[in-house]
């Protein structure tokens, strides 16, 4: 068995270009324990650690492996050094099976891989593993938990002694992430390896690292044992502000009529996964359900479907009492306003500006929403200035490419749009991925208002918390079906958890 | 019933003859797919490569230098090709359309003196010697190029799952960040089965040239190097399964030629469209909206 290292970087410096992303940050992690990098979006956690990881040169400041100064200017210097990462998205190539992944991501590949030998060896390796992955499965066949064990037992598998884990539990149910951090911090604490968990989820810091090191904005804000420290001394370091902002309240209940209505919705699969088949899903005005489930089990392909993105085989969606097949005119008929995941990718057109975009939905309508040939420039501007004075889009100008914001400021962007006019029915897909805690509360609270205000809200989330703390009505998805059902008040995480593995 | 028999004969002859330069093409394009590129110059490659194979074969009366030259010539030219997807924001669909006129036009250019002149051709096994019939003798004269092309489909098989080179182009093809982690040299790689790809979209137009009763003339391809794109998407990029669909795809282009030899003089030349009507159903057929396909390497520019 390897031994842990102790890793300690000292004055780090990052700058790009006239942006210093990570001013003299110093961080010191023990051998053999469990330490948080706790810090909002654009805090400089990632930079820090793609620094030791030879993935940047830092300007300034050192790294002490082990006590010994050491240069690290490459990603295999990192490597050599037995310092490995998991990343947030996989690095895992999924046409591939777990046993070419971790073949192939060894340095010393042979010309001719021999895998009768090879398979023995994995499995050899394998039998010493505190967890299993079955070695033949193909890694897109895999869930996203699986996929994060074998990220880890990759870097285990090349002998690493230092793990960084970027997000780990973000693609996970409550289960999966207790049980895979468990594991990781019992890893740790044996003795083989020492771990630095980058996140903002205040709950996993408590519950399995040892030590924190807080940073805000590219700075060092504090750190301490996790076991001195209380959560909400942990959000202040983290916020700079004594506390996180309040929720806000969902006011009245919700009406009686069917805003949205889904029947025997049924979609192709992908690629070996099982296609959507809903039997029914309804969503009423002033009321927001929220669907919960594993990545891969549908929620995307729903999403696209009432987004029109995707064309379904069969089944029926009405808004309003009317047929919806997700067109342009439709949408806008019956108000029914979409807020894609990866806003970016799915909701603007990354090269047109700002303000284009702010339009998208109303740039060839009048007032009344007729049609016109001819676009009104000095309208468009005006409108995109009140959105982003309303939103608080924190862009250069109106009119460079709306690709170059950050992703909080695109997430406001689309949001300014979509809730932009009257909402009946409100489409929104993990809204709150990659944002800030501010960003996060402030989106949800615009969420919500437009709940209060009587529109219907669709809410899918990988983020159970999220759905646990907005939404009225709660039902999970797996294998492309919904198989279970609960009011939003006093839902049991576990139970929801259960149903999301599909075991219960 | 004669004239069934005569069909079926005429069509499994065709299959096999026609089908070596599909089955060579798609290997060479199956190849550049699985590490992320699509060519379209291979069209272009494999002109260029008739021309080629013809001509050298005609001056130096060896047709096996001719498919070595036009394998050299096909690597050239998709080099080229590689070596300009490689730049930034280039697109290899459209790069790939470039190269196609290019190997057309460079191949009709120098291969204007050799259109009259008769060059040696490739030998044939005669696998028909256990048969009387002449026309199952004649069926059976095969090139031992399709052999050699079964051989380079089993080969290629086995480089993608047991080599270091071949699993580095599937990554490369299927993932580019995994790719960037693991250090490996994107372009590099890509090149190189680019390069390799259009080697043997290269052979695959000596083939056309210099098998019995091949000559060089203008016309030789025609489009033969773009349907291999559709043959490869059928074979949901495995270079076994482009040895089967190179087969039906011959056997679809024998169609005509065989109705034509028992005397089906009205409408015969209908079916000569039977590859390209093929190529149609199966494109339909399979690449039909709401599902993606299951095989496709996640870094080809149509599939993201």
């Amino acid at each position: 068995m390897t031994t842990a290292l102790a890793v300690e970087a000292v004055g780090i410096t990052k700058r790009f270009g006239p942006f210093t992303a990570l001013g003299d940050v110093s961080l010191k992690v023990a051998p053999a324990t469990v330490h948080a990098l706790l810090g909002e979006n654009g805090a400089g956690k990632s930079t820090l650690v793609k620094c030791l990881l030879g993935y940047y040169k830092a300007d300034e400041g050192s790294f002490l492996i082990d006590g010994k100064e050491e240069v690290i200017a490459r990603p295999a210097d990192a490597d050599r050094l037995g310092l490995g990462m998991v990343y947030q998205h996989f690095t895992l190539v999924p046409s591939m099976t777990v046993a070419e992944n971790l073949v192939m991501s060894r340095a010393d590949v042979p010309a001719v891989v021999d895998w009768g030998k090879e398979r023995a060896d994995l499995e050899k390796f394998m039998a010493d593993m505190p967890f299993k992955v079955s070695l033949g499965a193909e890694v897109g066949t895999l869930a996203a938990g699986e996929r994060q064990k074998t990220e880890i037992l990759k870097q285990l598998y090349l002998q690493r002694r230092f793990l960084v884990l970027d997000e780990p539990t973000s693609v996970l149910t409550p289960q999966e992430a207790d049980e895979m951090l468990s594991l990781v911090a019992d890893l740790a604490h044996s003795g083989s390896i020492t771990v630095a968990i980058i996140t903002h989820k205040l709950k996993e810091v408590k519950k399995f690292a040892d030590e924190v090191t807080v940073l805000r904005r590219g700075r060092y804000a504090g750190k301490g044992r996790t076991a001195d420290l209380e959560p909400a001394d942990m959000t202040a370091m983290m916020i700079g502000e004594p506390q996180a902002p309040a929720s806000v309240e969902r006011r009245g209940a919700a009406e009686a009529e069917e805003r949205l209505l889904v029947t025997s919705l049924r979609t192709e699969g992908d690629a070996g996964r099982a296609g959507l088949d809903i039997t029914k899903l309804a969503v009423h005005p002033r009321e927001i359900v929220g669907i919960a489930g594993v990545s891969g089990n549908g929620q995307k392909e729903l999403a696209e479907v009432l987004g029109g993105q995707r064309v379904p085989a069969s089944g029926e969606i009405i808004v309003g009492g009317e047929g919806y097949t997700a067109t342009r005119d439709e949408a806008q008929a019956l108000s029914v306003r979409v807020l894609p995941e990866e806003p970016l990718r799915n909701g603007c057109v990354p090269r047109m500006s700002v303000s284009d975009n702010l339009n998208l939905r109303s740039f060839d309508r009048d007032a009344k929403g007729a049609r016109k040939f001819w676009l009104n420039g000095s309208a468009m501007t005006d409108r995109a200035r009140r959105m982003i004075a309303a939103y608080g889009v924190r862009a250069p100008s109106r009119e460079v490419p709306i690709g170059v914001l950050s992703g909080g400021n695109v997430q406001r962007c689309v949001l300014a749009r979509e809730l932009d006019g009257e909402v009946k029915l409100l489409i929104v897909a993990n809204p709150c991925f990659g944002l800030d805690v501010k960003a996060v509360a402030e989106v949800r609270a615009r969420i919500v208002a437009a709940r209060n205000a009587g529109a219907a809200v669709l809410l899918i989330s990988e983020d159970l918390d999220e759905i646990l703390e907005l939404s009225d009505r709660i039902v999970v998805m797996h294998d492309g079906k919904i198989v279970y059902e609960t009011p939003g008040a006093g839902a049991d995480a576990q139970s929801i958890g259960a149903h999301m593995l599909g075991s219960h | 019933m004669d004239s069934l028999y005569t069909v079926l004969i005429a069509m499994i002859a065709g299959a096999l003859r026609v089908s070596t330069p599909f089955l060579f093409v798609s290997l060479g394009e199956c190849l550049t797919e699985r590490s992320g590129r699509i060519n379209l110059g291979n069209e272009g490659v494999l002109v260029l490569g008739a021309m080629v194979a013809y001509a050298t074969s005609y001056e130096t009366g060896n047709p096996w230098i001719g498919v070595v030259v036009a394998a050299l010539a096909g690597a050239l030219l998709g080099s080229v090709h590689g070596a300009i997807c490689s730049l930034a924001r280039v697109n290899d669909v459209a790069m790939g359309i470039a190269i196609m006129l290019a190997g057309t036009g460079i191949a009709f250019f120098f291969g204007k003196p050799y259109v009259q002149p008769t060059a040696a051709h490739l030998p044939t096994l005669p696998l028909g010697f256990w048969s009387d019939a002449p026309q199952v003798r004649s069926a059976l004269e095969v090139s031992p190029l399709f052999f050699i092309g079964i051989a380079a489909a089993i080969g290629m098989h086995w480089f993608f799952r047991a080599t270091r080179i071949g699993l580095r182009v599937r990554i490369v093809g299927d993932s580019a960040d995994a790719a960037r982690a693991l250090g490996l040299g994107i372009d590099r790689i890509r090149l190189l089965a680019t390069a390799a790809g259009s080697a043997l979209a290269g052979i695959g137009g000596a083939f056309l040239s210099l098998s019995y009763p091949g000559s060089w003339n203008e016309g030789l391809s025609s489009g033969q190097g773009l349907m291999a794109v559709a043959l490869v998407v059928f074979a949901r990029w495995n270079p076994l399964h482009c040895i089967t669909a190179a087969l039906i795809f011959g056997a679809a282009g024998a169609l005509g030629p065989s109705l034509q030899t028992v005397g089906v003089t009205k409408g015969y030349y209908l079916f000569y469209a039977a590859p390209y009507v093929v190529t149609l159903v199966i494109l339909a057929a399979t690449v039909r909206p709401g599902r993606s396909l299951r095989g496709m390497p996640g870094e080809l520019s149509i599939g993201r």
